[in-house]
């Protein structure tokens, strides 16, 4: 079981969600720039372009915000503001080396939960300016939850299953010696996939695709762009975060202690997810539907019953 | 102290916004009303200390309350449900109904002789909570959940306009399926 992080852990917690949020927006637009301008000539430039999030972040606050005729702004603004709040109380039991914020005896239901609102929040995003093109973007996010949250379910499930606990402390604990992710390979590709589809970004960018001019994000300008934007690339860190805890062994590793573990890991994780955005295109989600039916709730339903053979012979 | 206050605020607010499913005008409102209270109900589990089922319940009402918002705005008699509306209906009967069950449950607290707690509250509720479930019940549980899947793939078979023969031929000798919509799996 893990100790209790200190008070201002909480207080710390949103802080290093967003810094590490604009650390990954940058590697992804470092990334970006030297696909289309050809690689940096110099440091000096490299870094240039990993401020371009940052920059954009200064003039989505001074834009003007976007009013819509009719537009339901109690449930657009709840919804936007729910996204990265959504992210921040899942961040509550991500385990920093050995500490969370909180470590509830529940823990992986409540991160689960979490992803949940903030699911929910994208369609209140896009419902909310009234407007027909981010309407079908929520409406996609839902059908896309449908497709990714199953097989997400059941993946975390194996996790929780391997180490018979569902609090994220014991589930560390129980990767002392072997990982979960050597055991559990298939729970853990599909947990990134559903990761990447958590966080509508990279190839599950599909609720937000430029063929609905933006999808849920259309009508947003100024800070409520940059909430609701900024809440996504936080869930994207929260997201790949969690997989550290469930399948690689947390903080667990010679030599470094356990918090430098952690922030390697996921960092690892990170710029895979980052990296393998360039090697997919928008997934349509019909597509994936059936690959998900198909394909992933049956593996993934396999991969916890080994897993639970494992678990009962133990 | 700090339980009570919570627990107040948590059931105004379920109540407040309860009442509200029923004054709003539109729909997306109503069904996320209708959330925020059975969040709060969730909250009000948590209060208990039955951790597992009021997480699980913030979880599994956030799910279903989106997608019941999508096929209520489907649904509506008016265009797309984005026209004002009321969820109120045969007011009057309505208003006489819910005063008498109200009244029925209000007396069935007062006079009910509520028994006095026996034994201690339980460690590890999620654990009993398993146990009782998947224990004794394991025959009840497995026949629901086949009953309930059954139900799930009748209602799809019925729901979906078309059927293997349209997909697979006459025959049903096709190798690959007649779809509207290309990719998947097995092309």
């Amino acid at each position: 079981m893990s100790d209790a992080a200190p008070l201002w852990a909480t207080v710390i917690l949103p802080v290093a969600l967003a810094v590490a949020a604009v650390v990954t927006a940058g590697f992804d637009a470092v990334l970006s720039g030297a696909a289309e301008r050809g690689p940096a000539g110099s440091v000096r430039e490299a870094g240039l372009r990993a401020m371009a999030p940052l920059r954009e972040a200064l003039r989505l606050l001074v834009q003007q915000p976007r009013r819509t005729t009719a537009a339901d702004r109690l449930l657009g603004r709840l919804g936007m503001v729910l996204v990265p709040v959504a992210a921040v109380l899942a961040g509550a039991v991500l385990p920093w080396g050995f500490r969370s914020v909180s470590d509830p005896s529940v823990g992986i239901v409540w991160f689960n939960a979490m992803e949940a609102l903030a699911w929910a929040a994208v369609w209140l995003a896009g419902w909310g300016p009234n407007s027909a093109l981010s309407l079908i973007g929520g409406y996609r996010f839902l059908a896309q939850g449908l497709a990714y949250e199953l097989p997400h379910m059941f993946a975390i499930t194996t996790a929780a299953l391997g180490a018979e606990s569902l609090r994220v402390g014991d589930l560390v604990a129980a990767q002392g010696g072997l990982w979960f992710v050597v055991w559990m390979p298939a729970a853990f590709v599909v947990y990134l996939l559903s990761a990447l589809a958590m966080a509508f970004w990279g190839p599950f960018a599909y609720p937000l695709a430029q063929d609905a001019a933006g999808g849920a994000a259309v009508e947003l300008a100024g800070v409520d762009r940059l909430v609701f934007l900024g809440g996504r690339w936080m869930l994207l860190v929260v997201t790949a975060g969690f997989s550290v805890p469930l399948f690689l062994g947390g903080g667990h590793g010679p030599l470094l202690p356990g918090w430098a573990w952690t922030l390697l890991k996921t960092a690892a994780v990170l710029a895979l997810l980052v990296a393998g955005r360039r090697l997919l295109p928008v997934l349509r989600m019909e597509r994936y539907m059936e690959l998900a039916w198909m394909v992933l709730v049956p593996l993934t339903l396999l991969q916890a019953l080994v897993v639970a053979v494992v678990v009962l012979n133990r | 102290m700090l339980d009570d206050v919570v627990f107040w605020v948590l059931a105004l607010l379920a109540v407040a916004s309860g009442l509200m499913v029923f004054r709003f005008d539109s729909m997306a409102r109503a069904t996320y009303a209708l959330l925020t209270s059975l969040l709060c109900v969730g909250g009000e589990v948590l209060l208990l200390g039955l951790d597992y089922l009021g997480v699980v319940i913030v979880l599994m009402m956030t799910i279903e309350m989106a997608i019941m918002a999508v096929f209520m705005v489907m649904y509506m008699m008016n265009p797309a449900g984005l026209m004002p509306m009321t969820m109120v209906h045969n007011t009057k009967g309505a208003a006489v109904i819910c005063a008498v069950v109200f009244a029925v449950l209000a007396a069935g607290i007062l006079l009910a002789p509520w028994p006095s707690r026996r034994g201690r509250p339980s460690a590890d509720p999620t654990m009993d909570l398993g146990l009782s479930l998947m224990g004794p019940q394991m025959l009840t549980m497995m026949t629901l959940g086949l009953a309930l899947f059954a139900t799930i793939v009748a209602t799809v078979v019925l729901a979906t306009r078309r059927g293997r023969y349209d997909r697979f031929g006459d025959d049903l000798k096709a190798r690959t399926a007649d779809d509207p919509v290309r990719g998947g799996t097995v092309r």
